[in-house]
């Protein structure tokens, strides 16, 4: 302080939301040293805490930079500004060691490799050139390698690499970028990368190079990740492609690539919006348009009937370097048997991945917690439109529309099993567990939600489940509100999705309405829906329209099998003669024998509970477009084939003008005149999507009013060609749609939702 | 032929009433068919020399739509169903009880079947049909008709079966092939045309169960799976044990006809009613024994190991039961909650 200079102020900044664990305070220390601050900066139980005093323009300057300036990790949700009376204390601005028991309790999402860490990985020479898991404040593993809080490297899966000198020294310098980060390592201290082959024999090569060449030569090879292991192969090479389906029993569900920039963009169309998304610290897969011209053609068994192609950049210094050495973009699905959550520990690979994978690229730090890749799509504004929120996302909190929710734990639905933490003003949405039929997910599922209760102190006092008692979730949460003594809520399934909606937008209350298109789910009512249009709020909904209810020929079975929903379309549509009028799509429907017998449970009742359900209406359409009518390999195929069918067309074709109100006869009716007629199915699919959505949209201005609300949710909303031509014609209407766009509109964005109905209702 | 069974003649409220009309309804079918010589002391309750030991008893409700389907009827049904809830305490049948109600109209000639083929199933098992009693409904208060069984047994020294028995390691044994009575009633209930007819497996299962128990003391527990299948019984005892249960799919035996039918209607032969198998758990190295007794037996024929008992687990939470299935996953075996609602979204 020079003479004459106003005296010294003294400030306190409190910080709010993602800002441990992500270099927060070093950089607060450094921001403090160039400004000529006194203080110091702290961590405590409600985040970040700064006292510092100086000249006034210095402190506005701190304030103001560090939300400009903050580390790319770190999500600042408020910061709150005092006066402080007291004197400056004596000596340089310091970072306060964490408190015992206020630690830093959050563990932040896992980070993609931050280019300060690559650079160094690929610097000749360089303490860290070649190393597969190098890692910094700004990026490296997280929450897959913790164990429990506070977050610090004794309670990761780090804690059995004990650092080097060199390591400690960036550990313990706040000028580095080093500083704290729990998972430091290097060559000399850090995990072991080595290559094995099927017999469990660790190949003497350096294994980077023989990966790479193995995987040239058409070899499967099984990859430790980050959050799991993956199944790798060419992504240019047919004959391994096959390979690789055939042994992992996965016919035709599209495989994710790993590309560099330049790979991606030879392979698909990738604008500045899909840039940021592919290069975000989430680095999730994004499902990117392929290229019509001129582009490099994949082989047909990458994602079969797709336009689009799921891509993601490398995420962690092992795949940046596998890349460099493959030199071409690499399938990487996950490490698992069909359907089955993927191997994370070295010796469940080997067992579990036996027969399909011929090569295993290991090390020794172990994977926590499976956090399996998320997916992300972009609608036709580049606006980001979540899939699957896993690995990146999980476990950042979302801010909600509320302030002081009880604690509220949400046990999610049962295919895409997501539970949510719900308290105060924000949600802790775990992440993607998957089908928890499948053994191994209903286990993560129950470790997972372990973990997160003991990372974030969770003690419940209200548990919310679905409606539907036959869901793993719904038992698993009547059990935990049992032991906790917590209030057991059971909450609609459509409507805990129009919940999830409006808080994924920051709405609040009032009356809106919703266009809830999805599978299936427990009404209000106590019967399945699954295309209800309904309008209320968090505290209640009512239908107030909705699809027709149609049978499901052999219950479960009609999810797999498309030409049962296009049987019970038909004869929903035209009766017993149903035949007389279905001559177009005949070919589609099986043998006399089933039919009869399908039909047979239909007069008679047997295993045909009905249902509004919008996704079985896609199927029934793609079955009778020929689309997979027989049997599907993986949910949503033939809806997502009619989708990838419309899209060329979906710009230049118009609705089916015929088609009123919600109850389909008059679709079909046109549906099989076109067909009749000879107009191609891409044609014809488009202008189901355009009536759908037309036949919906009046229907919401029928019994909304101009201005009102629209809240798109249901997995059935991950259909862009639908969902833009909802959006579009909900506007034309003077209605404002709302979309996802920080969680799923499928089940795995339900516990959000149902955690808010269940919350307010408990309260 | 009796009188009784002129061509047409149906069931009529005098029947019930306890008078002539009863006794010579008894007479002529139910003392003809199920004739033995503790019935015909002609006493209201039959006495039976007490057996030393202890006793198991036994009570059923039979309600069976249709009465007659391929593999059996309501009769044949409520004899076995009883003599096989007697035997999976590992006990021997010693006698059975029989009550019938009767909707008023119904066939005569009808019930003299119904009664023959229950006095047969009773004198092929050896159990007599000792007591019995019968009432008559108005028209349209019953189901043509139903009737109630009970059964005494005694347990042969040194058996002990219950839930608490079963321990990690076990084996989990079944005796033939799933789903087949509960295909064959619901396929004939609604005049499904399958291919191929398929039977029901009632049949009583007491004989083998003693060989069984004779030859392996040890046995844990002994259930016949009927209502809610397989699936239902086993979450049951691993939910009463407090263990977890893996099932090999691969080793369950299931009739090609019936698999197929199950794929058509969307149903899973592991929730569908049997009536003449048995699930038997027991220790590891005796499951080859087991298997080997119940093959030597028509009924066991197609006797399989089809899992092992896992650790032991927390009661009351879901997936205790598990299935490795056909192409190397682990799946949950849940049971159902009356009607299957389909759960996916
Ligand atoms: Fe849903
Ligand atoms: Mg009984
Ligand atoms: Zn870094
Ligand atoms: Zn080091």
């Amino acid at each position: 302080m020079t003479a004459g200079s106003p005296l010294p102020e003294g400030r306190r900044l409190r910080i709010r939301g993602v800002v441990q664990g992500v270099g927060f305070r070093p950089f607060v220390w450094r921001l403090a040293r160039d400004l000529d601050l006194a203080g110091e900066v702290s961590n405590d139980g409600e985040g970040v805490l700064i006292v510092a005093w100086g000249q006034r323009a210095g402190l506005d300057a701190l304030a103001r930079r560090l939300v400009e300036e903050a580390p790319p990790l770190a999500r600042i949700a408020t910061v709150d500004e005092a006066e402080l009376s007291e004197p400056a204390p004596a000596g340089p601005f310091r970072i306060v060691a964490s408190r015992q028991g206020a630690a830093t309790t959050v563990i932040p999402p896992d980070a993609a490799t931050c280019p300060a860490c690559l650079a160094e990985v690929r610097e000749p020479g360089g303490r860290r050139h070649g190393h597969a898991f190098a890692n910094c404040t700004h990026c490296g593993p997280r929450l897959t390698i913790a164990r429990a809080i506070p977050w610090d490297r004794a309670h990761t899966s780090m804690a059995d690499f004990p650092m080097c000198a060199a390591c400690a020294a960036e550990y313990a310098d706040p000028a580095d970028r080093r500083f704290h980060a729990q998972p430091i390592a290097c060559p000399d201290c850090g995990p072991r990368l080595w290559l094995e082959d099927a017999t469990g024999a660790r190949l003497a090569d350096e294994p980077m190079a023989a990966t790479a060449r193995l995987l040239r030569e058409g070899v499967v090879v099984a990859i430790k990740g980050l959050g799991g292991f993956h199944l790798a192969c060419d992504a240019r090479n047919a004959a391994a492609l096959a390979t690789l389906r055939r042994r992992k029993h996965r016919d035709a569900k599209p495989f994710a690539v790993m590309a560099t920039e330049a790979q991606a963009r030879a392979l698909c169309v990738v604008d500045e919006a899909a840039l940021a998304l592919l290069a975000s610290p989430a680095a999730p897969i994004v499902l990117l348009p392929c290229r019509a011209d001129g582009g490099e053609a994949l082989p047909d068994g990458l994602a079969p009937g797709q336009d689009h192609l799921g891509l993601m950049l490398p995420a962690t210094p092992l795949h940046h370097l596998l890349l460099d050495a493959f030199g071409g973009p690499l399938v990487m699905t996950s490490g698992n048997r069909s359907e089955e959550p993927q191997a994370i520990d070295n010796d469940e690979a080997r067992l579990r991945l036996a027969g399909i994978a011929d090569a295993f690229l290991m090390h020794d730090r172990a994977i926590v917690n499976r956090l399996d890749d998320s997916v992300v799509a972009l609608d036709e504004g580049g606006a980001p439109v979540p899939i699957r929120r896993a690995r990146g996302y999980a476990p950042a909190p979302l801010a909600l529309p509320f302030s002081d929710l009880p604690p509220t734990l949400a046990m999610g639905g049962e295919l895409k099993a997501t539970f949510a933490l719900i308290r105060g003003g924000e949600a802790i949405v775990g992440p993607h567990v998957g089908d928890l039929e499948q053994a191994a997910a209903l286990d993560d599922y129950r470790a997972m939600l372990g973990l997160y209760r003991e990372i974030f102190a969770f003690m419940p006092a209200i548990v919310a489940v679905d409606a539907h008692a036959g869901y793993l979730s719904t038992q698993l949460g009547e059990a935990l509100a049992a032991e906790c003594g917590a209030r057991l809520v059971r909450v609609a399934h459509h409507h805990a999705h129009m919940a999830s909606c409006l808080a994924d937008n920051g709405v609040g209350g009032g009356a809106h309405l919703g266009l809830l298109l999805d599978g299936l789910g427990l009404g209000t009512d106590g019967t399945l829906w699954g295309g209800e249009v309904l309008s209320g709020d968090y505290r209640g909904v009512e239908r107030v329209g909705g699809f027709a209810a149609v049978p499901l020929i052999g219950g479960a079975a009609a999810m797999r099998e498309p030409w049962r929903n296009l049987l019970a379309h038909l004869r929903h549509a035209f009766g017993p003669d149903w035949r007389t009028r279905a001559v177009p799509v005949l070919a589609h429907l099986p043998d006399a024998t089933r039919l009869g017998l399908a039909e047979s449970m239909m007069e008679r009742g047997i295993n045909v509970p009905t249902c509004s359900s919008a996704g079985r209406l896609f199927d029934a359409v793609a079955a009778a477009l020929g689309l997979h009518a027989e049997r599907i390999s993986h949910e949503g195929q033939a809806a997502m084939a009619l989708e990838a069918l419309a899209r060329p067309f979906a710009a230049k074709e118009r609705p089916w003008r015929t088609v009123t109100g919600l109850d389909w006869g008059n679709l079909w009716r046109a549906l099989l005149d076109d067909l009749a007629d000879g107009v191609a199915p891409g044609r014809i699919a488009a202008r189901f999507h355009l009536t759908l959505a037309q036949a919906l949209a009046d229907v919401a201005a029928r019994v909304g009013h101009a201005g009102q609300r629209v809240v798109l949710s249901g997995g059935v909303m991950q259909n862009r060609v639908l969902l833009a031509a909802l959006r579009r014609a909900l506007r034309e209407r003077d209605l404002v749609p709302l979309s996802h766009c920080r969680v799923p509109a499928n089940d795995g964005g339900l516990a959000l939702g149902q955690g808010i109905v269940a919350a307010l209702a408990g309260a | 032929m009796s009188r009784l069974l002129r061509p047409g003649a149906t069931v009529e409220m005098a029947h019930g009433g306890g008078g002539l009309a009863t006794t010579r309804l008894v007479r002529e079918i139910f003392a003809r068919h199920f004739a033995n010589p503790i019935l015909a002391q002609g006493h209201d309750a039959a006495r039976i020399e007490a057996p030393s030991g202890r006793l198991v008893m036994t009570t059923d409700a039979h309600v069976v739509s249709p009465l007659e389907f391929p593999g059996g009827d309501i009769g044949s049904l409520a004899v076995h169903g009883t003599i096989n809830d007697v035997a999976m305490g590992g006990a021997q049948p010693i006698a059975l009880s029989a009550a019938f109600i009767i909707e008023e109209g119904f066939p005569l000639e009808t019930l003299d079947r119904i009664a023959q083929s229950m006095g047969r199933a009773a004198r092929d098992a050896g159990v007599p049909i000792v007591t019995g009693d019968t009432k008559v409904v108005e028209r349209g208060h019953g189901d043509g008709v139903y009737i109630a069984t009970t059964g005494i047994g005694v347990v042969p020294e040194g058996v002990t079966i219950a839930p608490e028995n079963i321990a990690p390691g076990m084996a989990i044994l079944v005796s033939g092939t799933l789903g087949d009575h509960g295909v064959a009633i619901l396929s004939r209930r609604q005049g499904l045309e399958f291919s191929t007819t398929i039977a029901s497996d009632s049949a009583a299962l007491h004989r083998m169960v003693a060989d069984m128990v004779a030859a392996v003391p040890d046995i844990a527990v002994l259930r016949d799976p009927t209502r809610g299948g397989l699936s239902a019984t086993l979450n049951e005892l691993a939910e009463a044990a407090g263990v977890t249960m893996t099932l090999d799919e691969a080793a369950i035996p299931v009739r090609p006809e019936v698999a197929g039918a199950c794929e058509l209607l969307g149903l899973d032969p592991m929730h569908i009613a049997n009536e003449g198998k048995l699930v038997c758990i027991c220790p590891a190295d005796r499951a080859q024994d087991v298997l080997d007794v119940m093959r030597s037996h028509p009924e066991g024929r197609d006797a399989a190991l089809i899992g092992t008992v896992g650790d032991r687990a927390a009661p009351g939470t879901p997936g205790l039961l598990r299935m490795t299935t056909l192409i190397g996953g682990t799946r949950v075996v849940d049971w159902l909650a009356g009607e299957p609602l389909p759960r996916i979204c």
